[in-house]
């Protein structure tokens, strides 16, 4: 982090002058429209998935509740891939419409899925879970006595909807589709893939193109800058509020859906985990089934392994440190402490490879002065201690994906009461005890969802990956980029698949616990 | 140093000594940060394995970013070769100082002067050409002349390119600046992007793909994704290609534009003698003939048997401009093409 920032204190080069002549309204323009289209996005597809599976009956609606969740396993990357195989001017689609209708290039009107309205929908379609999740929780930890009460009050579902559980969600729906905009800015392949110049890509054609290290990293810094001035904003707009729930832990009922409510609740439910999974998912399927035995092989075992445990390992240690933070901001709410939590979740909004950059240099750095002391000292070449090794790989992805893992265990804590511990504690518990009677039990929901979405990101992560890995370490991910920018993407079909299932073992395993947190006994 | 007692010393030291990582010890292997994908270089390092009986260890990742890693970790970098894609990287990290010069006669009469660094800090592997590719059945090939002529009124809305985000868009054009000149050059990319048929997108396939389809009528791709195209298992990639040809443009000039992969010695490398002869190996015949097998990339030297794709090419004139001035005009090739609107 303080790499970054600490390049906004060399000299702006010419390379400014440049950008500010020629690219860089376009790269604002076009990552703020993507940050707008992504966020409304996310926030319809999320929040009526969620409504949908929390609040009412219909049937499917089990199915769904975990369903909605599927497109997570889906790197965004891998989605443009699929969709523009389907949907190019080449691909099958537009072809059998030619060929049915003799029409020829520019005799009828088709989307072009390659640019920014295709870069919105892509990134919609595999962020809205973000939400989903989230706000799912929070509607179903909502006070059924509140939500009773507006019901009884004559108000409509669709009135205690905008009126009482959106506003009881929001701390949810902003830590879902903050985290969803912040991938959204720290996305590279899908712009790249799609043409569409965002500050990100500018990012790296400073770096890559102009070799413009510095400059680059001070764009960086100003995209930083602009995250945490809206986290800042955010928190400051709700102030004092607070969302505690003051729940007997009461059954609640489901609104009960149908004849074409309910048809129009499953077509919807269905067409979004159409779009956003099977769609895409099939299309690997088949090309991946193009020579799937050849590839099948010791080396491809190796693969799963690593990215399994790498992303298993990581979630752990990522989940550790954000309990960590969160009872810290808890306990001393001060406004330093919650200035230092926003700052360690800005990294989330960050590329990949800068992470990764400003992970590797100060740990070269300080591995090389360890081995200049043990060298004057001992006489002994330590060589470099942490560099190149799975250690710093795991270090970086905590740096990177903290703030999903503190979001989502912070929203669970902000919903326990201070007053609850301090009842706890003047009855005679311990704090261990409050810890393990109250706490745990509360936040189990919020703690496993936490795990579950650092694993999930782990296992898609490419850029820090790329750089950091020890020698002779290969993940899926990994794999899948080599092959897809050699721009062969049949055959990067069958290690994007691996992705996509090995995503969803962890996705099935914990949103069964996850699901049947309150309506279990239905 | 008084700190520490002579018996907490050789305990430090022996701890120290446990848990360093046992490759940078090794001599018998040479390490590797390659931004050639793994499955075009790895088979090759396998086989020098078993000829030599030398251990290769690899991480592959963006050549600016392993130049990075290379930099930072300085003097103690395991890294022993450095192999990037494109001349840009070499040349960058000539400039960075990572790359020390190897004084072998062996290298330089493999290797054509053009195609490595004049004070010998790296060497050009492969070459990677940049051609016209057009529809057969709505152009004839000699409408097409020159790189230059693409610019011209008659293109206007026909003409498909992948993004200025890509190197070889880079290189191509830093080609140009070198041998033509700015003036030219800013005034040829004003013709140039102004006949594109639709915004850049994708990559060269896409753009091969799109000539197929008829979305435009010629495109400006590198020849190897013509020839993955035409050996591909996928049907719909065979059918595109075959419904495009191959055209080499400035032939009766400066020759089709070229850029390499190649390979340079870190001033880090632990293992000199076996990182030279591992280069060595790349630049063997063996070595140069897979190239052109696996990938359709052409052989540095034109004594080389190539694949039967590349056979049906025909041969062809590559520019003669040291590669070097690829690196050097990268970034004001960059600059041209943003204020032309190349997006």
């Amino acid at each position: 982090m303080l790499v970054i920032f600490a390049s906004l204190l060399q000299p702006f080069s010419s390379a400014w002058q440049h950008l500010f002549d020629t690219v860089l309204t376009d790269y604002i323009t076009n990552s703020l429209l993507l940050m707008a289209g992504v966020g409304v996005g996310t926030l319809v597809l999320g929040v009526s998935a969620a409504w949908l599976t929390a609040m009412c009956e219909f049937p499917g609606r089990k199915i769904l509740s975990w369903a909605f969740l599927l497109p997570m396993a889906m790197p965004a990357y891998i989605i443009a891939y699929t969709y523009t195989g389907i949907l190019d001017f080449s691909g099958p689609l537009q072809t059998a419409l030619r060929d049915t209708y003799q029409w020829q290039y520019g005799d009828y009107y088709f989307p072009q899925i390659r640019s920014l309205g295709g870069a919105i929908c892509m990134l919609s379609l595999v962020l809205y879970p973000y939400v989903y999740m989230l706000v799912r929780v929070a509607f179903l930890e909502q006070s059924t006595a509140v939500l009773e009460a507006s019901r009884n009050l004559g108000k409509k579902p669709w009135q205690t909807l905008f009126l009482v559980a959106l506003p009881m969600a929001r701390p949810a729906i902003v830590a879902g589709v903050s985290l969803a905009l912040m991938e959204t800015l720290a996305d590279y392949g899908t712009v790249a893939y799609f043409g569409v110049s965002s500050f990100t890509t500018g990012i790296f054609r400073t770096w890559y193109g102009l070799g413009e290290l510095t400059t680059a990293a001070q764009l960086c810094a100003f995209l930083m800058l602009f995250v945490f001035a809206l986290i800042m904003a955010e928190r400051w707009s709700r102030q004092r509020l607070r969302f505690h729930h003051h729940s007997a832990q009461k059954k609640m009922v489901r609104l009960r859906l149908k004849g074409w409510r309910s048809a129009l609740a499953i077509s919807v439910g269905g067409l979004i985990v159409f779009l956003g999974f099977i769609l895409p998912a099939t299309q690997l399927a088949i090309w991946a089934s193009v020579g799937w035995q050849e590839n099948i092989n010791g080396d491809f075992f190796r693969l799963l392994f690593n990215s399994f445990s790498l992303a298993a390992i990581a979630a752990i240690c990522c989940l550790m440190v954000a309990v960590f933070l969160a009872y810290t901001k808890r306990a001393f709410a001060s406004r330093m402490e919650l200035g230092a939590v926003a700052i360690a979740s800005l990294g989330y909004a960050v590329p990949g490879t800068v992470i990764a950059v400003g992970v590797l240099i100060p740990v070269a750095w300080l591995d090389n002065q360890i081995d200049f002391l043990s060298t004057t000292w001992f006489d002994y070449s330590t060589g470099l201690l942490i560099s190149g090794t799975i250690g710093l790989l795991v270090f970086a992805y905590l740096v990177r994906f903290l703030s999903v893992a503190l979001n989502t265990v912070d929203s669970g804590l902000t919903a326990i009461k201070p007053s609850i511990d301090e009842s706890a504690r003047s009855l005679g518990a311990t704090p261990s005890r409050v810890l393990s009677r109250i706490h745990l039990p509360i936040l189990r929901t919020s703690l496993l969802t936490a795990l579950l979405l650092v694993f999930v990101e782990v296992l898609k992560e490419l850029p820090t990956t790329l750089i950091l890995r020890p020698f002779n370490f290969n993940t899926l991910a990994v794999r899948t980029y080599e092959l897809a920018s050699d721009e062969r993407l049949v055959d990067a079909a069958l290690p994007a698949l691996a992705i996509v299932i090995i995503g969803l073992l962890p996705v099935l395993l914990i949103t069964k616990s996850i699901l049947n947190e309150r309506f279990s006994n239905e | 140093m008084a700190i520490f007692t002579p018996s907490a010393r050789s305990f430090l030291s022996a701890a120290l000594l446990v848990i360093t990582p046992l490759y940078a010890a090794a001599s018998d292997e040479v390490n590797i940060y390659s931004a050639r994908q793994e499955s075009l270089i790895k088979p090759l390092l396998e086989r020098f394995t078993e000829q030599t009986g030398a251990k290769v260890n690899l991480v592959t990742g963006k050549g600016d970013a392993l130049l990075t890693r290379l930099k930072s970790e300085g003097m103690n970098s395991p890294a022993d070769v450095l192999l990037t894609v494109d001349a840009g990287r070499l040349y960058r990290a000539q400039e960075a100082n990572v790359l020390q010069a190897i004084k072998s006669d062996e290298l330089n009469s493999l290797i054509p002067g053009h195609l490595r660094s004049s004070d010998n800090q790296w060497y050009g592997l492969s070459v990677r050409a940049r051609v016209i590719v057009y529809a057969k059945n709505r152009v004839q090939a000699s409408q097409l002349s020159t790189y230059e002529a693409l610019a011209d009124p008659e293109w206007r809305g026909k003409i498909c390119v992948r993004s200025s985000g890509n190197i070889y868009n880079q290189s191509l054009v830093a080609g140009m600046i070198a041998s033509q000149g700015m003036m030219k050059t800013e005034g040829w990319l004003k013709g140039f992007v102004g006949n594109f048929a639709r915004p850049p997108a994708g990559g060269d396939r896409d753009q091969i793909k799109a000539v197929a389809s008829g979305q435009c009528d010629i495109a400006v791709v590198n020849s190897y994704y013509l020839g993955g195209m035409i050996l591909s298992e996928d049907q719909a990639q065979q059918t595109a290609a075959s419904k495009v040809a191959l055209f080499w443009p400035n032939q009766k000039d400066r020759g089709t534009h070229v850029n390499i992969s190649g390979a340079g010695i870190t001033k880090s490398a632990k293992n000199v003698q076996l990182a030279e002869q591992l280069i060595a190996f790349l630049a063997a015949n063996g070595s140069q003939e897979w190239y052109a097998e696996r990938n359709n990339e052409f052989p540095v030297r034109e004594a080389v048997k190539v694949s039967s794709v590349l056979e049906s090419w025909g041969p062809f004139v590559a520019d003669k401009l040291n590669v070097s001035e690829l690196g050097r005009n990268n970034s004001a090739a960059i600059m041209a093409m943003d204020r032309a609107g190349w997006k």
